[in-house]
Parts: structure tokens; sequence; C-alpha cells
């Protein structure tokens, strides 16, 4: 069957069960509920003054019965700096545990360490917003039992409401914890900001084991992570990597070309009929991205301007922008660096929320519902505005879905930084590898060559051409750049789909084919 | 023309290439060795341009070596031109 993209979308994939295909950013919206099941929370019990410490994480693993075919979960507030997944893994895999689903809300460079696993069968399914590295090309060269998973962070909440994901152990590294599991990421040695991605899993999961390498007095505080989900506590030596954790600020790009299309989307937002008093506001932590917060800060200075609140994925800078007034708040899903966990501790204005709150489709009060503009990167784009931000020019998987397509649906103002060739790469298709994100939530893609505005809004058109913005049609823009590029000869995909792209409500959005031969 | 000397044009920036050329005997052939990181979706674009600056600057016996960052064809063109001109010695101006 053809999903509203025209994307072949398989009807029931062994191990996965039966698909529903994409059929538009709003269509499983009937009335103000998403047509679901739902799933109830695992009743549990333990009688007073019973001690929840275990002696090392291979003694919790094993009170939480362990089985084949189980399902455990992670977050990934550690990033490149988490030990606590590999360690999990390979004790499972000690005690002779197999076919089971990984369910971690992202995988990092620090995951390469799964490849064996996959590759002898012991992983199966992997559901994950991100998967990057080694990891990526092995599922891409079909490696993985079953295909795997790319969810929205919102999405990744729903999954689990809906029981898409059931998640039979989940492992959650904190940097602080108490003896009874209530764990925060805001302070200790390995302190990362936020624990938003790990509350559902908390909330839901059978077995909750609190990992950390700061067990501090009763009571821990703040508590990201409250006592009544936690079934054991362990004290480890080491979460991770903490220079890989979370470290220093985060700077400003720069690249010259980074710079140009930045500027250029600040002039974009300025004149969006949006910038004004309350406004709100999300910018990724990349490149172009987070530079267009710098401009933006300028700009709001310039003309007085004070917004509402600020989401993310936060940096640092989004941290001197909240204390220098020109933002009210900052709900915070995802620190990025070390000076964001002093200022969620300190702040009261900096407000740790959880993935359900931010992004999930599934509640009524999602923060990206909220949004007025949000600023996302791209891997590539296509004339039809949708975006990819997962699959390399190789075909190969290299990235991650993320909150893109939660942000892009949700703000008033969805805005694509990127330039218009890489590498001799241009990033203007006729049709991206996969979509991610559904061109009809991505209003406007700014090149350094100039802006395109999505056809369905010709009011944003006519203003940023009498602002003296370069309004450019993304089909001239594409033959533009071809012209100086060449056309690149396009990789032959095999016919074996090695992932499936899950739209942030559930649907399969696109497939992602196998790749022979990555290096 | 045959190169006298080893030279080379180019950085390893990205969208930039890195030429170098190495003498080779008279009549031993024109071989072009390439790497690049745009390979897959270019390659024979990249082989044709630096052909087509060896034809017109009559170069038939070289050894020419070619390590791409995904540069442009007017970039690919300019450096095997200044890499082959100072291989014969004869690059005007200054170095």
């Amino acid at each position: 069957m053809k999903n509203a993209l025209g994307v072949e979308i398989p009807e029931y994939i062994e191990g996965l069960g039966e698909l529903k295909p994409f059929q538009g950013v709003w269509e499983s919206i009937i009335g103000d509920e998403i047509p679901s099941t739902n799933i109830v929370r695992t009743l549990k019990a333990k009688k007073a003054h019973t001690s929840k410490l275990c002696g090392d994480l291979k003694e919790a693993v094993q009170k939480c019965n362990p089985f084949d075919g189980m399902t455990v979960t992670f977050h990934h507030h550690l990033r490149g700096g988490d030990g606590v997944l590999m360690q999990t893994i390979e004790i499972l895999d000690e005690m002779g545990i197999k076919d089971i689903t990984l369910a971690s809300s992202s995988l990092t460079s620090a995951h390469d360490g799964l490849v064996p696993y996959v590759e002898k069968g012991m992983i199966t399914r992997i559901f994950s917003s991100g998967i990057r590295g080694r990891l990526g090309e092995i599922i891409s060269m079909g490696k993985l039992k079953h295909p795997a998973i790319i969810h929205s962070h919102g999405g990744r909440v729903r999954d689990i409401l809906t029981g898409r994901i059931k998640p039979d152990l989940s492992v959650l590294a904190a940097s602080a914890a108490d003896e009874e599991g209530n764990a925060t990421g805001a302070h200790g040695p390995s302190a990362f900001g936020s624990m938003g991605y790990a509350d559902i899993d908390a909330r839901y999961s059978k077995n909750v084991i609190i990992v950390t390498d700061n067990l501090v007095d009763y009571p821990c505080v703040p508590g990201s992570i409250r006592q009544h989900f936690v079934d054991h506590v362990v004290k480890v030596d080491s979460i991770g990597d903490a220079t890989k954790i979370a470290s220093g600020t985060t700077r400003i790009t720069k690249s010259p070309m980074d710079l140009r299309i930045a500027r250029i989307a600040a002039t974009v937002i300025e004149h969006s009929g949006l910038f004004k008093d309350g406004m709100s506001f999300q910018v990724g932590a990349g490149g172009a991205s987070l530079a267009v917060a710098k401009f933006l800060r300028e700009d709001m200075k310039r003309k007085d301007i004070k917004g509402s609140f600020m989401i993310g994925g936060v940096t640092s800078y989004g941290v001197d922008m909240l204390e220098e007034g020109l933002f009210q708040a900052i709900f915070d899903v995802q620190s990025f660096d070390a000076a964001v966990s002093t200022s969620v501790l300190n702040n009261p204005q900096h407000i740790e929320i959880t993935c359900d709150q931010y992004a999930n489709p599934n509640n009524c009060g999602a923060m990206t519902n909220k949004l007025d503009v949000v600023v996302l990167g791209a891997l590539e784009v296509d004339v039809d505005f949708n975006v990819n931000v997962i699959t390399g020019s190789s075909g190969e998987i290299r990235g991650a879905s993320g909150g893109h397509s939660d942000t892009a649906s949700g703000a008033n103002l969805s805005v694509i930084v990127c330039p218009s060739f890489r590498g001799r790469l241009p990033i203007v298709k006729d049709r991206v590898h996969t979509i991610v994100t559904p061109g009809e939530s991505v209003d406007v893609i700014v090149t350094e060559r100039g802006v395109c505005v999505n056809p369905s809004k010709p009011n944003l058109a006519a203003a940023l051409k009498k602002a003296g913005v370069k309004v450019v049609d993304i089909k001239d823009l594409k033959k533009e750049v071809d012209a100086m590029t060449g056309i690149p000869a396009e990789k032959q995909l095999g016919d074996k789909v090695v992932a499936l792209v899950e739209y942030r409500d559930g649907t399969i959005i696109d497939v992602i084919h196998n790749v022979e031969n990555l290096s | 023309m045959t190169p006298k000397f080893k030279a080379q044009a180019g950085t390893f920036e990205s969208s930039d290439i890195m030429v170098l050329i190495e003498p080779v005997s008279e009549e031993a052939g024109r071989q072009i060795d390439i790497s690049s990181t745009v390979m897959l979706q270019f390659e024979d674009d990249i082989k044709n341009t630096i052909n087509q600056v060896l034809d017109d600057l009559d170069i038939q016996n070289v050894h020419l070596i070619a390590k791409d960052k995904g540069a442009l064809t007017p970039t690919i063109k300019a450096r095997v031109e200044a890499a082959v001109k100072r291989s014969l010695g004869i690059q005007e101006g200054t170095m």
C-alpha cells in the first residue's frame, strides 16, 4: 500500500506486525485524540523499610528476571559518553539472554560496541530516534534481524503509551541518586542536565534500575525521576566518560557559510510576522542552526523584543539569553553542555520537562504545539519541502529523527537551514533519500543562495520579498545548484527493508532499503 | 609535452582537490589515480575533467594522483592545470 507521500509501505512485517501508512501531518487526530489503545502502569509493591540498593549492576539485572525476547530501554542523556547501555547489554549477553528488543531514546557514537551483538542475533529489534556510526552501517547492510524503527522523540512516548514499545527492563543512568531511586542529571561529577527522555521509561517499565556514580544522602533533590517508579538502585564507579557526557559551553560556529545562512534565517524570522513580544523559539545545537540564535539575540536586543519561552535541546547560549531577560523561561528536555546543568539546578525559570510534555502527539499539552518558531537542520531537502535527517549520501543510516518532525509540525514557522551543496553533493533533490519530516510541515528552507518558501505560505513569501529577502523557487534553486555541482550518480539500493521511519503519530512515513558494501 | 618534475597543487580542505604529478618515461602513457569523498557520485566526472585538462595541455605521459574532497569542476581544472604547469617548469608568476 502507498502512503500519502507515494511511498510503498509493507502492510505487515514479520516480527513487527501490521503497519499503518502515513496519511498527513494531522490526519490521525480525530476530534481531539488519536484513536489507539493505551497501556496501564505496572503495579508494584515493596515492604516497608526494605532496601533497593544492589551490590552491582549484574545483581540488579538478575533481580529483574531477564528473559529471551525482552525489551530493554535506556535514555541517551549521556550522549557520546554513555557507559551504561553497553554494560547492561554485556551483562545480559553473559547471562545468555537473546532475541532482545533494544529501545533507547537514541543511539550515539558510544554504541558502536553493539555491532557484534546485532550480528550474532542477540539483539534482533531496535527502536531509536537516531542510529549512527558503524551500527548505522551494518543495519543499512541488513544485519539486524527485523527492520529498525526510527521514531521521533514525541513518537517514542506515544510508542510506549500505546504498547508499541513494552519496556521490560529500563536501566536509567543518573548523575545523582539516593537509596530509594530519586534521581537527577542536574548535579554530580557526571552532571548532564535534564533527564526528560527517561521519565516515560521510569513510569511504564516493568523493572526500573537507577544507575549512578554519585549516591547522595536521602533525599536526592531535584527528583527528576521519583522513587515510586524505581525498583533497584546501583552505585557504580563510572556511568561513562564525563568529558563526552557534557563539558564546557557550546560555541557558535565560525564557518562563514553557516554564519551567512544563519544571518538570512534570522532576517526571515524577523519579517515573518512572529517576531514580537511573547515569541517562543527553538533552535538546534548544530552549526548554522545554533548560529541563528546569535543573530536573533542581536535582533531582539536591537528591537527590544521580549520572548516568552525557549524549548530544546538547550545549550549554554540559550541559558545566556534567558539570563539576559530575552526570554521568560526555558523548557528543557535535553541539555547539551555542562553550563546548562547548573542553570537547570539553580534557575527556577529553567524548567526540566519530560519528553511527554515536550512532544508527545497523544497529549493535550505538548510544548511543540505552542511553539512559534523552530530552526532545524537537514541532510537533504527536496522540491516538495520534505526533509531527510536520517540517511546519508550513500543511503546509509547516519543521523537522527530526534524532535525534527515533532517541532516542525507544531511550530507556526518551521525554518530549515542548510547549505545548497556540501562537498559537491547537492542538498536540494527531486526526492530525498528518506523522508523524516513531511514538506507539509516545513515552511521555509534557507540556503546561502536564497530562501525557498513553501507554496502553501504565499503571504509569507510576499512579506519576505517586501523585506528584501532573496526568495527563490525551490526548483530554480535546484537547477542552479545542479549546474554547479553536476548531477550525482545515484547508488542503486537493494530490495530489502532495513528500517522503517515512523512518523510521530505512529504511521509509517518512509522505508529505508539496504545498501550493499559500505566500506 | 612531458612533465619533468614532481609537482603538486591544491589542499586537503573540503571542496578542494590535491593533485600530485610524477614524471614517467616517454610512452608510459597516462596513469591517473583518484580517491574522492564523492567517488560514488562523481567518479566518471572527475576522471573526464582531469583527462580533458591533460588533453588541452597535450600531456600524454604522466602519473597523476588526485585526492578529492568534493571540489567543483572549475577547481579541479585549475588544480590540475597548476600542477601540470609546475611539473613542466612553465608556471608564470610567483610561487
